[in-house]
């Protein structure tokens, strides 16, 4: 196969994956674009193996293209890997699968590079240095930071900001060495000082996620994400590949504005995002308000105050993703319906955990498209709701973002449930959210508690409804 | 490659970036991350490469690691947004 050609079918797996990220913004087309995308890939993959690459003193090659056996038993490898992990996935734990899906192409990413600067030694020239150095950085950074927010997400280390004493200095004084090696790297062209680069960034990486919260890991995961595609990009340069860097490109293009959007979504500034761990205050009054007192009430008490409903409105959150309340949930919704109550679902941009998740979890457990409310619809209709039931949610119901200036969250736009006749809220204690902060709502006259999993407090209500 | 084409392809895809999902709603946020995330996975071509022109063990173990990270990555991704986003589907089929 001639390079003309090689570049051509390179294209039209360029002109794919476009069409990819195009199909992917509207829901209609949504699955068939995953799917364009997916046959772009196939046809780069493919076209690779029949095609005779010039070695580095640009004779072809002779084909088939050398270490065959390794390449595709690593293939198999990652396929049987990659597969069952896609498959068996809880919908609930699917941020973080995806997560280190991106933090394993940005190793892939490092490794390629560092493979290449082996190879081509001091063949290399100054921009192909330059570029490797960006790879290796930002891939090993997208490595790492993957991988915590994985164990944020995953809950095996605290989703809490971790913040240490003089830790912006740390990660400062990281950022500086790993600037100072990377032109160490290009002033000495050696593998020791890559491999220093490599894990100086690795270490960045742990230390720029640590002190993000909870909340905003889902901003992080896609700000790596467009990390990895930049990193494809500058690998696409140091190997002459024109699909690496359109690919790479338009991953980190499409993932930057997505990140922008994700934060505006939250009413988070990506800045505040990345460095509001250092700049936030304690908060006050934290002890003294646990203090206050609450109405809580049993599952019989919020199953009566359901039966005589007109309209409730549903608000699902983190709690119900963690408990795996979906199809509880629903039930209970059924329930409601045959006993002709207006049921709606109240879904904030980003509840659960990651925009969307929410009504990608709800579809799981079959619940039907139109019961499904965005926050703009619903939010006039509180006034005339009889039940506002929020089920693991806090921070996206918190009024405190529309009335108190300064607080963390003030400006994100929330489910205004306060408007409601009734708020019941499933808690499985007083902790406030993933925020941190207090909300003024749990002491609401009007508001009444029902401790416990949301998937057992649930289960409560909807036998007591059953009994009614 | 001339240096200019270089910039110049990055500059335009940068654009279409840009442009493609421009107006995406919140609802999609999710998947098209994770597609987006998939495509990336397309390194996987680039290690291929490297392996096929690998001369030393480690340059061949290296690069090695680099496919099976990448494969996952490709495969993964795709699969775990075709799954996601067939639920999508499945529920508007119910609501006609």
């Amino acid at each position: 196969m001639s390079t003309f050609v090689y570049d051509l079918i390179g294209l039209s797996a360029g002109i794919c994956f476009i069409l990819a990220l195009k199909g992917l913004s509207s829901p209609k087309s949504a699955r068939r674009g995953n799917l364009i995308g997916a046959l772009g890939a196939t046809i780069a993959t493919v076209v690779i193996f029949f095609y005779a690459m010039p070695d580095k003193n640009g004779n072809e090659t002779s084909l088939p293209i050398n270490n065959l056996g390794w390449i595709l038993g690593a293939m198999a490898i990652g396929t049987l890997i990659g597969v069952p992990a896609a498959k068996k996935v809880q919908m609930t734990q699917m941020p973080q699968l995806v997560a280190l899906f991106n933090g394993v192409g940005g190793g892939a990413a490092a490794l390629v590079a560092i493979v290449e600067y082996l190879n081509l030694g001091t063949d290399a020239t100054t921009a192909e240095v330059i570029a490797t150095v960006f790879t290796v950085v930002v891939g090993c950074v997208s490595f790492s930071g993957s991988i915590i927010t994985f164990m944020k997400l995953q809950e095996l280390m605290t989703t809490r900001p971790v913040v240490f004493p003089g830790g912006r200095f740390v990660i400062a004084g990281t950022l500086v060495a790993v600037l100072g090696v990377s032109g160490w790297v290009v002033v000495a062209l050696g593998t020791t000082p890559l491999l220093i680069l490599a894990a100086l960034s690795l270490l960045f990486g742990i230390l720029f996620v640590l002190p993000v919260g909870g909340a905003d890991v889902p901003i992080v995961i896609s700000l790596l994400n467009a990390f990895t595609g930049l990193t494809v990009a500058a690998s696409g340069y140091v190997l002459d590949s024109t699909l690496l860097i359109i690919a790479g490109t338009l991953v980190g293009a499409s993932g930057t504005i997505l990140t922008r959007m994700m934060a505006e979504a939250m009413g988070r500034s990506l800045f505040g995002t990345l460095f509001g761990a250092f700049t936030a205050k304690p908060q006050e009054a934290g002890g003294a308000a646990e203090e206050r007192p609450v109405r809580s009430g049993s599952p019989d008490d919020v199953a009566i105050l359901l039966n005589y409903a007109r309209r409730v409105v549903i608000v699902p959150g983190f709690g119900l993703a963690v408990a795996q309340a979906q199809h509880t949930v629903r039930e209970l919704a059924d329930l409601l319906i045959a006993k002709g109550i207006d049921v709606a679902y109240g879904i904030h941009p980003v509840a659960g955990r990651m925009p969307g998740h929410m009504n990608v979890l709800l579809a799981e457990a079959n619940v039907p498209y139109e019961q499904l409310a965005e926050m703009d619809e619903v939010n006039p209709t509180f006034g005339q709701t009889d039940v506002a039931i929020v089920i693991g949610a806090n921070d996206v119901v918190n009024p405190a973002a529309e009335t108190t200036p300064g607080c963390p969250i003030y400006g994100m736009p929330i489910l205004q449930v306060s408007n409601a006749a009734n708020v019941i809220f499933l808690k499985r204690s007083m902790r406030p959210g993933f925020a941190g902060i207090e909300n003024e709502l749990l002491y609401d006259p009007k508001t009444m508690l029902l401790f416990g999993d949301a998937k057992a407090s649930l289960t409560k209500v909807v036998s007591a409804l059953k009994g009614l | 490659m001339e240096p200019i084409a270089i910039i110049s392809i990055f500059v335009l895809a940068v654009f279409v970036g840009f442009e493609v999902v421009s107006k995406v709603s919140s609802t999609l946020h999710t998947p098209l991350m994770s597609g987006a995330n998939a495509i990336h996975g397309v390194i996987l071509v680039g290690a291929i490469i490297v392996a096929s022109h690998s001369e030393t063990n480690l340059e061949l173990g290296l690069s090695v690691a680099a496919i099976i990270l990448a494969t996952i990555n490709m495969i993964g991704g795709f699969v775990v947004t075709d799954r996601m986003l067939e639920m999508f589907k499945g529920k508007k089929k119910e609501a006609k």
